[in-house]
Formats: structure tokens, sequence, C-alpha cells
């Protein structure tokens, strides 16, 4: 049963290569810097499609946890402790690899935190975060859910947008290029795009094949039980509580793991990220996609994502979403690959759903 | 200090009654429909927009009616368009529904008004003009905001109580096949219903214009601040609305003596989530019933 269910993944390692090859032959390599913040932010979606899609739970809150994991990242890499340098605590914690010293614009020497212990504070806190945010929230249902997660989201958004310390209105930049191995880093300049192309999409592929997994697992199927009646799945044993709460922590941390290399791809990040707008486009393309098809979401994500990020929704690219949104939910909404093509598109993609065939 | 303590209790006051009125609006829809319209704040913000424009032309009594009735229509039409024909939609389907609609009045508002903020002119006396009442200084627009929302409050007891419509759309609230069954024609009542929260968001919307003034994105900030009210009071009951609608005004206003300004918006939403964790039945309500609700 392995081989198909990890056929769409090998697929899409494949689609991977290959649009990189065709930006390298076509001279388009710049498509690659938006295909790119593309895979970040279809990692957030991907997370929200399982708590929609399979779990039932929605959330108009989720880009509050990945300006939680960017903002985080982007505060503690930019912080400047050069002037505690010796001090004993400052001291253990270079020793440590949680502080570096780096050369900030202007030639200074500055000590900020690491951006690997950035990035684990920033998960750490999105879990925290999720987790005490979730306990209470998921016990909510219907509209209720939905106004809870949009207050979450409205207050992370108010918090980013009012505190000086994030840079209130103008966001934070000058964030540092994220080191992966010696002579690469996630960062904006043009030498790592094709790393910095990889490396994103290999985020995705790893969060694609652990989702795949949990599907087709107990959990998935746990998921789905409680999707369809939660209370008769809590009849029957599944701990419907903890599985939604567990569901939504791993749909954060892929959040904010979004928002801490996108910053630092980007090299900053202000406050539009956490903004409900945002919040609404991620639930827009989990419907598009068809709520309960994370391979469905995944190619809406690139899709709509690498238009909006091309500029050729114009100054219409809320509005657009807003219609998508309208539109899908009116008349299809099982999301746009719909009963026909979902049909063709089974043969090709074997989804979470789909009867697997007797084994010869 | 004394003095200062009235001016952040009558601003309070004055964003209260419009955060009842929003409050009201949701239950007015809730009750005939089981929805929650998260477009409602547009209402109040189309309300504003269009007196503005109609003020440029017309005097002001009539702009303001203008723009009621024509937010009315939209109301109306909005539900025409997107929501009468849906056969059982499921919650989640409306709630995307409702908020892709906010979505796309909002931007609608921004290509028509573009970005600037607008305000009606006072009703009456201007920025300046004050009345001394028992020793505080209150803006005549704060009264003309208290006392449209008092007039809607009573209009709307008047109308569901004592009017055949009000009554029909009250059985409608009940219960909705039994009340197919004895004739009345639901799906008018559900369009009824949003022609009647979009009419007094609009009021509302142009009284406190001058005071609080209008931009095309107050929308979204309304609406939650709406639902905080209408949670508080106990999803449904529009009286208990109006006094929650004050609560959280005052809350919020003195809430920027302790903490900046920036801050205001998170203050009112943590009270809408210790709500729904704590006592999601309201202040008012009672859980026997919340139950009778049909989620």
């Amino acid at each position: 049963m392995g081989s198909s269910r990890y056929r769409p993944v090998i697929i899409l390692i494949a689609v991977i290569a290959a649009i990189q090859l065709a930006t390298l032959v076509s001279g388009k390599a710049f498509y690659l810097t938006q295909l790119t913040m593309t895979a970040y932010y279809s990692l957030i979606v991907i997370g929200l499609c399982l708590l929609m899609g399979f779990a039932g739970q929605i959330s108009l809150g989720h880009a509050g946890f990945f300006a939680i994991g960017g903002y985080t990242s982007a505060v503690l890499t930019t912080l400047d402790l050069a002037a505690y340098r010796d001090t004993a605590t400052a001291m253990l914690l270079t020793r440590l690899h949680v502080l570096a010293s780096r050369q900030d614009l202007y030639g200074a020497t500055m000590l900020s935190v690491h951006p690997w212990a950035a990035c684990a504070v920033a998960v750490l806190l999105a879990l925290a975060v999720a987790w005490a945010i979730g306990i209470p929230v998921l016990k909510l249902k219907g509209h209720y859910l939905a106004m809870a997660t949009l207050g979450f989201g409205t207050i992370i958004y108010s918090i980013v947008l009012g505190t000086q310390r994030f840079g209130a209105a103008d966001g934070i930049s000058s964030v540092p290029p994220f080191p992966l191995l010696p002579g690469a880093s996630v960062s904006g300049t043009a030498s790592q795009r094709v790393l910095n192309y990889y490396f994103a999409w290999l985020l995705v592929t790893a969060a694609m094949v652990l989702l795949v997994n949990l599907i087709n697992s107990r959990v998935g199927r746990a998921l789905r039980s409680i999707h369809g009646a939660e209370d008769a799945a809590s009849a029957m044993g599944v701990d419907t509580a903890r599985f939604k709460l567990s569901t939504f922590m791993l749909s954060a941390v892929l959040a904010a793991v979004a928002g801490v290399f996108l910053t630092h791809f980007n090299g900053g990040i202000g406050p539009s990220e956490a903004s409900i707008m945002k919040s609404v486009r991620y639930v827009a393309i989990v419907a598009v996609g068809g709520m309960a098809s994370i391979w469905g979401t995944l190619i809406m994500s690139v899709v709509l994502n690498f238009f909006s990020l091309r500029g050729y929704f114009g100054t219409f690219d809320d509005a657009v979403f807003g219609g998508i949104l309208i539109l899908i939910m009116l008349f299809a909404p099982d999301g746009i690959i719909g009963s026909d093509l979902r049909a063709l598109v089974r043969k090709l993609l074997p989804r979470a759903e789909t009867v697997k065939k007797p084994e010869k | 200090m004394i003095e200062l303590f009235f001016q952040y209790l009558v601003a309070g006051l004055t964003y209260g009654t419009i955060y009842a009125i929003v409050g009201i609006g949701f239950n007015i829809i809730y009750n005939t429909t089981g929805i929650i319209n998260f477009a409602q704040g547009e209402f109040v913000m189309l309300g504003g927009m269009i007196a503005v424009t109609l003020h440029g032309f017309l005097p002001l009594p009539l702009a303001v009616l203008g723009a009621v009735a024509i937010t009315m229509i939209i109301g109306g039409l909005i539900e025409v368009t997107f929501i009468r024909w849906l056969v059982k939609p499921s919650v989640l389907r409306m709630i995307i529904i409702t908020i892709g609609i906010s979505i796309l009045v909002r931007e609608g508002a921004l290509a028509v008004w573009g970005e600037g903020v607008r305000a009606l002119p006072y009703f009456t006396g201007n920025e300046v003009s004050s009345l001394e009442l028992g020793g505080v200084r209150v803006s005549p627009q704060v009264l003309w905001s208290i006392g449209v929302c008092s007039v809607i409050v009573l209009f709307l007891n008047l109308f569901f109580k004592h009017t055949m419509l009000g009554r029909e759309m009250r059985a409608c609230a009940a219960n909705r096949d039994a009340a197919a069954l004895c004739g009345i024609p639901t799906r008018n009542m559900i369009t009824l219903s949003f022609v009647l929260s979009a009419g007094i968001g609009a009021l509302a919307g142009c009284v406190v214009s001058p005071i609080t003034y209008t931009q095309y994105n107050i929308g979204a900030g309304l609406a939650i601040k709406g639902f905080t009210v209408a949670i508080l009071g106990g999803l449904g009951n529009s009286m208990a609305a109006v006094a929650a609608g004050f609560i959280l005004g005052v809350l919020e206003s003195f809430s920027i003596w302790v903490l900046p300004t920036a801050y205001k918006d998170a203050i009112s939403i943590s009270i809408l989530l210790a709500m729904l964790f704590i006592r999601p039945s309201g202040l008012f309500g009672n859980k026997e019933a919340m139950r009778l609700k049909d989620f």
C-alpha cells in the first residue's frame, strides 16, 4: 500500500524539479522567488486543511500563528545584546551558540540570538499559544468557534500593530539570513535563489509526507470521525478533545515554521501578515481545494498564491479571494475539483478517502 | 479628574450605542435564520458612506433617510442573491459566505469611496458646541446617537410584539417549519430580517458618523464588537444587547486609562473570548434558553 500513498509525493518532487528546470531553460529564474514564498504560504494552508477538512474545525486566526513565528524570529535575531556581552549569562549562551555575533548593516558588531535558537523559541511559543488557546476555543462550535479564532487573530494583529518593539505599522526589517549549512542560508539574495526554492519545497514535501501518513493512520480516521459526528466519535472512545487540540497545535506549528522561514527569506515581516484578510485567504484556499483534500488544497494554494504574489489580481487581490470564497461556497462547497474532475484526479492522485484496491 | 471620568463615560456610551445596534442586527438575523451574518458591520459603514455622498446634494435628513433606504435595499439584495436559494446550508458554509460578502462589500466601498476618512456634519451645532448636563459638558451628537438608539429599540419592540409582520418573524424564529405550516412565507421573513438589520445598522452608522468617522474598512472591527455584545447579552436577546453594548463601550473607553489606545480592540476581544469560554450563554442568558437554539 505504501507505493500508491507516495505516488503523489513522487509526482510532487518531479514537478518541483521540472518547474525549476523550466525557469532555468526559459531564463525566468525570478519566478523562483514567488514560488518560494508560495511554498511557505502552502505550508500554512495544508496545515489548516488538516484542521478544517479532517478535524472539521474552522480557524480564522491562522495568520496569527504565522505572525507569532515570524515576529518571534525577527525580534530575537535583530535584538542587539552587545551591551551585555560580558555578562556571564551572555557568555554562556554564546558558547552554547544560542547567541551569535554578526555585523550589522553599518559594520558594527552586534550580539543577537542565533536564528536556529530563535526558530526553536518561535515554534515553542506557537505551540504554547496554540495549546493555551486551543483548550478553551476547541470546545466551541460553529459561529462561536469562528468568532473566537477570528478574535484571536485580531488580538495578535492589534498587538503587532500597536507595539513599538514590533515596529508597529512598519514591521521589522533587516532580519539576517537563516544559516542552513556553511555557504547556504535562507535569504533573499539572488545567488541563493535556487537553493531557497528547493529548501522551501523540501519543507512542503516533508509536511505532505507527514500529513499523508497521518491521514491514513488511526489518527486520520479518528479526525474524520470527529468531522462526521463528534458525539458519535466520542461515544466510540475517540478522545475528541485531544485529537482536535493536537491537530490545532500541529497546524499552528506549520504556520509558525512558515512564518520563521518566510521572514528570513524576505528579510523582514510587516503587520499585514497578521491581518484577518490573510487568515481568510488561507481559509479560502482550503475551501477551493475541496476542504478535505490536501493535494487539492496544495494545488490551489500554488495557483492562487503564485498569481497573487505575481500581482495578477492587481488592486482586486482581496476582492478576488472574497469572490472565490462566495462562489465556491455557493456553487461547489466540496471544492472546484468537483465530482467529475475529482474522479479524474483520483485516478492520477490517489487520495486519503480512496478505497484501496485489493492487493494482487 | 472627575471631568475626565465623565468624558470617558460619554465616549464609551457613544461607542456603546453603535455596538448595541450592530449586536441587535446580529440578533435579528440570527433569530430568523440561525446564522451569524459576518457582514453586519458593513451595513454601518455603508450607511455612513452613502449618507456622506448623498449629503453632497441633499439636505441632511433626506441624505440619512436615503442612505438607510439604499442600505436596506442592499441588505435585501444580498440575502436574495447569496442566501435565499441555499437549501439547508451548513453553519461553516454560511460563515464563509457571509465573510466573503463582507470582503466584497468592503472592497466595493474602497473602489467607490477610496481610503479617505469621511464624516457627516453634526446634526445640531458643531464640533465645539456642547450641552451642559448636571455639570458635565456633552456634545449634542452624543444625545442624538443615544436618542436614536433608544428609538430603534423601542420601534423594534413594538414591531416584534404588536404588528402582524413582527409576530410572523418571531414565529419564524421560534420554529421555522411550524411557521411555514401556518402559511407564513418564511423565506420572505428571512429577507425582511436582512432588510431590517441593514436599515438599523445604516441608521446607526449615520448618527455616529460625525463623532466616530466612517472609512471603508470599519465594518470588520464593528462586526466583531457587535458579536461580542450579542454574546455578552446572550445571542438572540436584543434588549440585553443594548445593556451589553453600553458595558463594552464604557469598558473599552476606560481601558485607555491603563493601556495604550492601540490595545483597545484587544481588550474588547479578550472580553469576548473570556465570555465564550466561561459563560457562552451571556451575562443575562441562561443555559436552558441556550439549548433551545439549534446549535
